[in-house]
């Protein structure tokens, strides 16, 4: 799949239209991407939340798996952009009914939407809708199947840059089911194109996807060597399910080979950052200790992905004269 | 008594190690002679093929038209048509239609449609379980006599080994063919997209090479123990291609064909998950391609089949790994084939055997050659004639290919079935006398 897919996403003029995966686009959208990012921040803070960028814009969170946090964090940034905001849970009921992805979409298109947030347990499915939907209509991938999560891994490269301001130096650990996470993939994209030092993913084998080297990244099956010399650890959710399916024995050897422990952080650098994108299992990929520690900085990612989202949601709206 | 000639044109018959310009007779349905006019012959009709290509009808091991059970897709007549502008004169039909070909009844029902169609060369594959379910054995003797040509189990796993070893060991008792597609269901893990870089990348389910090669050796392993002949369809990767090599060196009957999509295309020709390109097995690496092209011209991969999956609209429109796999294939099955003669992977006379002679000898039918007595199926091909895949040149209800749109080079201007013409692309058919 060499094609381009940068072509969906930017308009003619290179201008960000749809945002579905970090790939294909450039350091320099990146960088305008945690800019913008930047501006909205100091705003949040203050007693009047709402700018009017997206006044009488119509927004849809389509949600066909579930998820707490990055909905509400869609829906807060779309709020305070005052656009409308209209949150569908859809279960896999609507699809067992015989609708499918494109008969809903077909329908809430019919309702003057202006943008569509998606979410989608199969991959490709935020391209897909991006591909077939009305041209006048913007989709945000909000997580597709394992295969992108992009604003995430945006909100985290603003909270990487909050605080070591310059990637180029960074060695980056990632830890855990990489297999399975689309947010790796799209993190360690971003990571790449903004030019970090290094990308080391640590797991076992069950949980790497086969040829991981290719994405650009160092493997590592060992967590106490793959810590040495990291400025940045980020830890990935460990699902339950991959007990059953004979990809790993249990969650107490998960932890006692990959938790991350007090004891371990101190293998990296003194001043390295603990993330994670949430939602944690405390004790099974990560200690609370540490979670709760004076390291992690997994609450800001939190407060930072209502302004990565609202950057990335203005951005894409420009086109339509969301933003004069 | 019906007479034809083709005239003029270059006769390529790799049974008969013929390559000459000439005259092809045909008398009453049968090849009658090369060059020697027959005593007292007067054409009916003559076809000029000057500057074209007189070869064999092409034998496609592998095809599913839809019906019964899926006319939503396509049907007999409309792939028909397809396959006679393809120069296709003999399909063999996957047992995974609905109902499955599991009973002398739905054999001799496709028979039937095949005859409603005037395409009466089809011949069904029989399940070698019944209803595909890889557990109990089809009534295998019965479903030969409705005229399947062999049996295989689709796409669908058989439940373990002692049941496909049980169910090789009954094949061999009727001197049944096993056409077998080598997949272990369980390394398969319902992937989309081979298990390399691209697959990474684009967090698609994946299926690995191993998947393919492990079930490989193991139904080698059961042709030596139960004697059944078996051929291996659609091989995708380079270590089929090394085993089944090994296994025709150690004396084994055992054959294969390759899909022709997969000499063309790898994973790095995908478009970012566009569904035109799902296809199982996957579209796999660069020197996979390399190797089954070499399996090609070196022997050890016998037959080119289109492998032709016709689907409706709705089966390709979805996020990747939801829809259905497949390409419909016979239109472009001609032209694809010369492309590998254009870069000198294989040799006309290679290309040609491996769509007639070869399949046909697999098949142990009286066709796939020009030799004298033999049912006049011919194809006649202009091989420099360029034509764009579009919906003015295209007969197949599918129109899910990822060569859509694009210039293809060869054509098939005639196509006879027992010397009758089922195509003609233009009318260069004329009346004499």
């Amino acid at each position: 799949m060499t094609k381009a897919i940068d072509n969906l996403q930017l308009n003619a003029e290179g201008k960000l239209k749809h945002f579905i995966t970090i790939e294909g686009l450039g350091k320099t959208l990146l960088t305008e991407i945690l800019d913008t990012a930047e501006s909205f921040v100091g705003m949040t803070d203050q007693q009047i939340k709402k700018v009017p960028l997206l006044r009488g814009k119509t927004i849809v969170n389509l949600f066909f798996e579930n998820s707490t946090r990055t909905r509400t964090t869609f829906e807060l940034a779309a709020k305070r952009l005052s656009a409308d905001v209209l949150s569908m849970s859809i279960s896999t009921s609507s699809t067992s009914k015989g609708e499918s992805l494109l008969d809903t979409i077909r329908n809430l298109e019919a309702m003057f939407v202006d943008m569509f947030v998606v979410r989608h347990g199969i991959s490709g499915a935020a391209h897909f809708i991006a591909r077939h939907t009305a041209p006048h209509i913007s989709v945000i991938n909000a997580g597709d199947g394992q295969h992108a999560h992009p604003t995430q891994a945006m909100l985290d490269m603003f909270t990487i840059r909050q605080i070591k301001k310059d990637f180029t130096a960074l060695r980056v650990a990632i830890i855990g089911d990489i297999l399975h996470s689309r947010v790796a993939r799209s993190q360690i994209q971003a990571l790449n194109t903004l030019g970090a030092a290094e990308i080391r993913v640590i797991a076992p084998k069950t949980l790497l996807p086969a040829h991981v080297e290719t994405l650009g990244v160092n493997v590592c099956h060992n967590l106490n060597e793959g810590l040495k010399d990291i400025d940045v650890i980020i830890m990935l959710r460990l699902q339950k399910e991959r007990m059953t399916s004979a990809l790993l024995p249990s969650e107490s050897e998960y932890f006692k080979c990959f938790g991350l422990t007090e004891s371990k952080l101190k293998i990296a650098k003194p001043d390295a950052i603990v993330m994670h994108p949430g939602p944690i299992n405390r004790g099974v990929e990560i200690e609370s200790s540490v979670a709760d520690g004076s390291q992690s900085v997994i609450l800001k990612q939190v407060s930072n992905g209502i302004a990565v989202r609202m950057a990335i949601m203005s951005m894409a709206m420009q086109p339509q004269g969301g933003m004069q | 008594m019906s007479n034809l000639l083709i005239k003029n044109g270059q006769i390529i018959d790799p049974a008969n190690d013929i390559n000459q310009i000439g005259s092809l007779y045909i008398v009453n349905g049968k090849i009658n002679a090369i060059d020697n006019e027959p005593a007292g012959f007067k054409a009916n009709q003559v076809i000029d093929a000057k500057n074209q290509i007189v070869c064999p009808g092409f034998i496609d091991l592998s095809t599913r038209l839809r019906e019964p059970g899926h006319s939503r897709k396509a049907t007999f007549k409309s792939e028909t048509l397809a396959a006679a502008s393809a120069g296709v004169t003999t399909m063999c039909l996957h047992p995974d239609t609905k109902p499955v070909i599991d009973t002398a009844a739905v054999a001799e029902l496709i028979r039937e449609l095949a005859g409603k169609a005037n395409y009466p060369q089809i011949y069904p594959i029989a399940a070698l379980t019944q209803k595909l379910e890889g557990t109990e054995l089809s009534s295998m003797l019965s479903l030969k006599q409705a005229g399947c040509i062999a049996v295989g189990n689709a796409n669908q796993p058989i439940k373990n080994l002692l049941i496909l070893r049980r169910a090789m060991e009954y094949a061999a008792s009727h001197d049944l063919l096993l056409m077998f597609r080598p997949n272990d269901y369980w390394l398969g893990n319902n992937g989309c997209a081979h298990e390399g870089a691209v697959a990474t990348r684009y967090g698609l389910p994946s299926i690995p090479e191993a998947a393919e090669t492990i079930a490989l050796d193991q139904c080698l392993e059961l042709a030596e123990l139960t004697g059944c002949r078996v051929h291996f369809g659609q091989i995708s990767c380079k270590r089929s291609v090394i085993k089944i090599h090994q296994a025709m060196k150690y004396g084994m009957d055992v054959s294969a064909d390759v899909a022709i999509h997969q000499l063309h295309l790898t994973e790095n020709d995908m478009v970012p998950f566009d569904s035109a390109y799902h296809v199982l097995p996957p579209l796999r690496t660069e020197a996979d391609k390399h190797y089954l092209r070499q399996g090609l011209a070196s022997g050890t991969l016998h037959c080119i089949c289109s492998d032709h999956q016709p689907h409706d609209i709705d089966a390709k429109l979805g996020a990747f790994p939801e829809t259905e796999p497949g390409i419909s294939a016979l239109e472009t099955l001609l032209p694809l084939m010369l492309k590998l003669v254009t870069k000198h992977a294989i040799t006309m006379e290679q290309g040609i055997a491996a769509l007639s002679q070869n399949p046909a000898r697999i098949l142990r039918l009286e066709s796939g050659a020009l030799t004298p007595g033999l049912p006049a199926d011919v194809c006649i091909f202009d091989p420099e004639l360029e034509w764009q895949v579009n919906a003015d040149n295209w007969k197949s209800r599918g129109v899910n290919t990822p060569f859509w749109g694009q210039t293809m080079k060869g054509r098939v201007t005639h196509t006879l079935q027992a010397g009758q013409v089922i195509h003609a692309l233009k009318a260069t058919v004329s009346q004499e006398s």
